[in-house]
């Protein structure tokens, strides 16, 4: 039943070969502990799958995390300016310590343009596209974050990486 | 999080348990307290879609509670004029706890006592584990079960199964 209706492309956030006959996509949420947790996991299967696609997609359960939205925002706008990722990853490496300062201090220190980002923070179209991220999301089958789908179908298992791996490996054996 | 199974991407887990009364049925009406001096019947809610989700327990780590995500998705059942209740063998005191915890704009109602009694006249109880399944039942207007589902074992069902059937049958109510 759950499988990806919106499938990856040129919109999404991607890591790795598009061609890559390996797609893994993660709908997460910023400030979820459970996707901190899977973020060097995750690290790791790309560097043992450089060939493996990978995607980060918006969920934020904001009824419960107050700072899931403005996280993904602050994303957002850091992909407008082509630092998606190093936002991505400093949003989950200082997992402990979000805030809407913090938002601010990590753009810094990527060097944004920060009229810009606090600009882009505030755009409505901004707030749209993590919204549809996260209708496409519940429309696919996500069910908790972190949620990933392998080559488009919800992977239930543990977020074992020894599991993840063969699992991987069952896909694109190297 | 989830359980460990052998095929974590394996399709087989996605065709849910061969439980759960079937669309065509009566929904069965039931009364259940939802807080310690307030109950809700089923039949209060005759003239709207109703969507019922049983769940094991309240508690469960919030990334993977299957409340807090259907809390989120709400306003696309509004949209639909859709009622969601919620229903565990939690006492209402717990209930009460957890609903303010995960700030839920829904009723939490408690099949505590009898206990099950009402998840197993929807045959979702889990005999075994002495909770209900992870089971959701889409009743429209006139209290007639149109849609169902019960989860695997540890697998939460998730939202975009009921959210497709309100929708159809939205659509087939605004094409006649």
């Amino acid at each position: 039943m759950p499988r990806l209706i919106i499938p990856v492309s040129a919109e999404d956030h991607r890591r790795g070969p598009d061609d890559s006959p390996v797609q893994l996509v993660e709908y997460g949420d910023f400030e979820c502990p459970y996707c901190a947790a899977a973020h060097p996991l995750v690290q790791r299967l790309l560097q043992k799958f450089p060939e493996m696609l990978f995607v980060y997609r918006h969920f934020p359960l904001s009824e419960i995390h107050p700072l899931a939205l403005p996280a993904a925002y602050a994303a957002e706008a850091a992909d407008r300016q082509g630092k998606f990722w190093e936002m991505h990853d400093m949003l989950f490496e200082n997992h402990d310590r979000l805030s809407e300062d913090a938002f601010f201090a990590f753009a810094e220190t990527l060097d944004l343009d920060m009229a810009a980002f606090e600009e882009d923070i505030n755009d409505p179209s901004v707030a749209e596209r993590v919204q549809e991220q996260f209708i496409g999301g519940v429309r696919s089958g996500v069910n908790g974050t972190p949620t990933f789908f392998i080559n488009g179908q919800r992977y239930n298992g543990p977020l074992n990486e020894r599991i993840l791996e063969s699992t991987l490996h069952e896909l694109a054996p190297i | 999080m989830n359980a460990a199974r052998p095929s974590p991407t394996g399709s087989d887990q996605d065709r849910g348990q061969d439980k759960g009364l079937t669309a065509g049925q009566n929904a069965p009406d039931f009364s259940l307290k939802t807080t310690p001096d307030q109950r809700v019947s089923l039949k209060e809610f005759r003239g709207q879609p109703v969507i019922l989700t049983f769940y094991p327990a309240d508690w469960s780590p919030v990334c993977s509670d299957e409340m807090a995500l259907f809390n989120q998705v709400l306003p696309e059942f509004k949209k639909h004029r859709a009622m969601l209740l919620g229903i565990s063998v939690d006492n209402v005191w717990c209930h009460i706890a957890f609903a303010k915890d995960r700030n839920l704009h829904f009723p939490l109602l408690s099949d505590f006592h009898p206990k099950g009694e009402v998840s197993s006249l929807y045959d979702a109880y889990n005999e075994n584990e002495g909770v209900s399944e992870r089971a959701l039942f889409l009743i429209d207007e006139q209290g007639v079960i149109r849609w169902n589902y019960v989860a695997p074992i540890g697998i939460n069902p998730g939202a975009d199964g009921v959210l497709q059937a309100l929708e159809e049958m939205h659509a087939a109510t605004t094409a006649r």
